[in-house]
């Protein structure tokens, strides 16, 4: 049971992570382009059409690769997951059902409209067709959390006598107050991954000496974009997420920021590393007061270490956890440095002259996916060892006949196949920005 | 409320069934029949606009699934492990083969991505099918080894096969000779559905031997139809017990009928929509009629010790029902907007649009 356990959660951290690379792109993108088609019919300037057009192209490949990558995941709640679904479906059945009806129909109708249809529908239907891919996509992403917020913090519901929790309380899933601060945490980061992305590509035109004026219009709308979002990112969105984690899980609070004992005054840890057996951090590097002083906004506040709780409440990998929280909030950082140098020099007209900003943002272009995706892991990894908090452990949720063979067989198929999509992957995206946007000239 | 989400799941699966089953009848043509380029051109615009809003009937199906009868999803995802994880392989293997074909021009590579996208459509028609075959037949719920449960009396789980091959042994595989019976039907079925499809949204030069070609395979479908309902009744314990106590039901066979007839004399009308509307039909009624025979059973036990699963003994509560309801009508009428729309602008005959080039 041990190795099965181990197998079915490979294979969902897995196909997770793969699975989100691309809608955080596609989340992000979809804003941007509905603002390059808005430019265009405001302005009538040829080079937001293309611009749009070519970033649809991006869209479209990413898209595909979501929707693939996206149904092993609603799978793999009933196969390998079956008594998790067996005992919630219930109560999260409701928003994954209602993903499904609201927006991934929205989503796949106009999308085809949005590809193939500009010449039927003429540029204000056009438009139209676009911002409903965006909406579709963002409702997405709200339903999915709403789901997350649910298992991270449950309410609404009432446990039957068999095990089986119902819904009680349908607005509570949607007032859940863990809801909307994810949500807008984690759009704001997917809009940085876009704007990076972007301004990333715009800078390797630039640097390359082609398709010039799309390189500028790149980096700049990257920059800004992603200028605004990246600061969202961390203020307000996350210090209402970390307060929330305070309140409603406080032994994930002392395993992410590395506080294995109780004390007064607590520092920040910028670098050092966990270690658990003389419960202490190594090579500790920290900013003194200031974790008390962001969690409580007094300097001498208390914080409560891991030792105040027992140790089968304590998530599982506090290596794991501290790591990615500490990678995320790092990079998160680094982005708003980066792009207040940059917007900077957008400001004094330098920007597309300086060299070493736009190597910057070119060779930044991975770092917004790592940051998002040890975000999803301080998240994931903080719940553990619940898969609904303080409610199910994540080893009660597993399906009872499936065995750890068949897991294991079908994990390195995820493995092999994904490997390959990466590639094509990552072929074709390559061929479409080295094509440019300009050959889109039909 | 119990028996309306039986009504909406089982809706929602034949409309998926109708959807995407032209899309993998049009892949099985593709594969067999389509050897000029521009034959494949007018396939893959014929389904090109569509195939990714039609696949989204599946993931309805398993969220509604999952919502609506929680236990029933836990039991029948977990027990056909293998098969499903097959469908997602396949499935990915289609929607590659339709998306990356056109992004690089080069023989090879389309040859390659032409074969993924008509193998996938021939097996996912075949395991789909087979998948309906076992819901019919039922599975050995609880695990039973010699009258004793190995898991809780809803779940079980189903290997690929046994060594008898055979529906009747005591351990059921998920392929045997009733199952692979109704995959082959499922496969003819899609084939004449694809086909139809194709005469109906293109000008292709296939056409002329396409609608020579629905007839005669409306033949071996009905044949084969006649064969395994024989089967099912006499070997499976199937019961027409629900039709002889409802008689209104009978308009699904009905319906079941016309559509074969339609298929049968589909060359007597001279409309490129008739044929569709037929094999449509056909798929509608065949899937209804099995629904009502079956109903409220999801799922029989194969052995005597575990009851089966029904609406009864998988669902939820009555105030969860009752908000899904609410949303679930506001969802469906967008749903068929979308789908007015979506077909107002890609009416009529496909070759002209430019799907497919970039």
């Amino acid at each position: 049971m041990e190795e099965a356990l181990f197998y079915d959660r490979m294979q969902f951290a897995f196909t997770i992570t793969f699975h989100y690379l691309f809608p955080q792109l596609t989340m992000g993108l979809s804003l941007m382009i509905v603002y390059f088609k808005w430019k265009y019919i405001r302005t009538l300037k040829e080079k937001y059409n293309f611009a749009a057009k070519f970033w649809m192209k991006i869209f479209a490949l990413n898209f595909a690769m979501g929707v693939v990558t996206g149904i092993p995941m609603e799978f793999q709640f009933g196969t390998n997951w079956a008594k998790f679904s067996e005992l919630t479906g219930g109560i999260i059945g409701q928003t994954l059902a209602m993903e499904g009806m609201f927006s991934f129909f929205l989503e796949s109708s106009f999308l085809g409209l949005f590809l193939f249809g500009e010449k039927l529908l003429g540029q204000k239907l056009h438009f139209l067709t676009g911002f409903l891919v965006f909406l579709g996509s963002w409702a997405s992403g709200y339903l999915i959390i709403a789901t997350h917020s649910w298992m991270q913090n449950p309410v609404g519901y009432e446990i039957l006598e068999n095990g089986r929790y119902v819904l009680t309380n349908f607005s509570e899933l949607f007032s859940n107050p863990w809801l909307m601060p994810a949500f807008l945490h984690n759009q704001m980061a997917s809009l940085v991954t876009s704007s990076f992305v972007m301004a990333g590509i715009g800078a390797f035109y630039l640097l390359n000496n082609k398709f010039s004026a799309y390189g500028r219009l790149f980096v700049k709308t990257g920059v800004i974009f992603g200028l605004i979002s990246s600061v969202i990112v961390a203020v307000p969105t996350g210090d209402m997420m970390a307060k929330n984690v305070v309140k409603y899980q406080p032994v994930t609070f002392a395993a992410m920021e590395g506080i294995f004992k109780t004390e007064q005054g607590v520092g920040i840890a910028l670098i050092g590393q966990p270690n658990i057996k003389e419960q202490k951090l190594d090579n500790k590097i920290e900013v003194p007061n200031m974790l008390s002083f962001l969690t409580y906004q007094k300097w001498d506040a208390e914080i409560k270490g891991l030792n105040e709780f027992d140790k089968s409440l304590h998530p599982t990998n506090i290596a794991g956890l501290y790591y990615s929280y500490h990678i995320m909030a790092g990079l998160g950082t680094l982005f708003i440095g980066l792009l207040m140098i940059a917007a900077f020099f957008l400001w004094r007209k330098k920007l597309f002259d300086t060299k070493w900003i736009l190597w910057s943002l070119m060779a930044f272009i991975p770092f917004p996916y790592i940051a998002n995706t040890a975000g999803w892991y301080t998240a994931e990894l903080g719940r553990q060892p619940w898969l609904v908090y303080n409610l199910m452990r994540t080893s009660e949720g597993i399906s009872p006949t499936v065995s750890s063979g068949n897991t294991l067989f079908t994990l390195l198929g995820f493995v092999g196949l994904y490997l390959l999509l990466g590639m094509l992957f990552l072929i074709l995206v390559g061929k479409i920005i080295y094509k440019g946007p300009e050959t889109i000239k039909k | 409320m119990e028996t309306f989400w039986f009504v909406i799941l089982i809706g929602t699966i034949i409309i998926y069934a109708i959807l995407d089953g032209y899309d993998f009848g049009a892949g099985i043509i593709h594969l067999f029949f389509a050897k000029k380029e521009e034959d494949k051109t007018a396939i893959h615009k014929a389904i090109g606009p569509f195939w990714d809003a039609n696949e989204v009937w599946l993931i309805a199906f398993g969220g509604l699934m999952f919502f609506a009868f929680p236990v029933l999803y836990a039991s029948i995802f977990s027990g056909f492990y293998l098969p499903l994880m097959m469908i997602l392989w396949m499935l990915i293997f289609r929607a590659l083969g339709l998306e990356f074909r056109g992004v690089v021009h080069n023989k090879l590579w389309h040859a390659i991505w032409d074969k993924a996208f008509g193998i996938a459509s021939l097996l996912l028609a075949l395991f789909f099918g087979a998948a309906l075959g076992n819901v019919v037949r039922g599975v050995n719920l609880g695990g039973v080894e010699l009258a004793f449960s190995k898991y809780e009396s809803h779940y079980f789980f189903t290997p690929l096969w046994n060594e008898y091959f055979s529906p009747l042994a005591v351990h059921e595989g998920i392929l045997d000779w009733f199952t692979v019976l109704i995959g082959i039907l499922a496969v003819i079925t899609l084939t004449i559905h694809g086909a139809n499809w194709i005469i109906f949204k293109t000008n292709s030069s296939l056409n002329d031997k396409l609608n020579k070609l629905v007839p005669k395979l409306t033949v071996v479908m009905g044949l084969l139809t006649i064969i395994t309902i024989y089967l099912w009744v006499s070997y499976l314990e199937g019961s027409f017990e629900n039709l002889a106590n409802y008689p209104l039901l009978f308009i699904f066979p009905l319906i079941t009928i016309t559509g074969f007839n339609i298929l049968l004399f589909v060359n007597k009308i001279n409309k490129d929509w008739i044929g569709f509307l037929g094999s449509s039909l056909f798929i509608f009624g065949g899937l209804s009629t099995t629904a009502c025979v079956m109903f409220p059973v999801f799922l029989p036990s194969s052995n005597s010790i575990n009851p089966d699963l029904t609406i009864y003994n998988t669902g939820i509560n009555e105030y969860g029902y009752a908000v899904g309801f609410k949303w679930w009508i506001i969802a469906i009428i967008l749903v068929v907007l979308y789908f007015i729309i979506q077909h107002k602008v890609f009416k009529g005959k496909l070759d002209m649009a430019d799907y497919g080039h970039h």
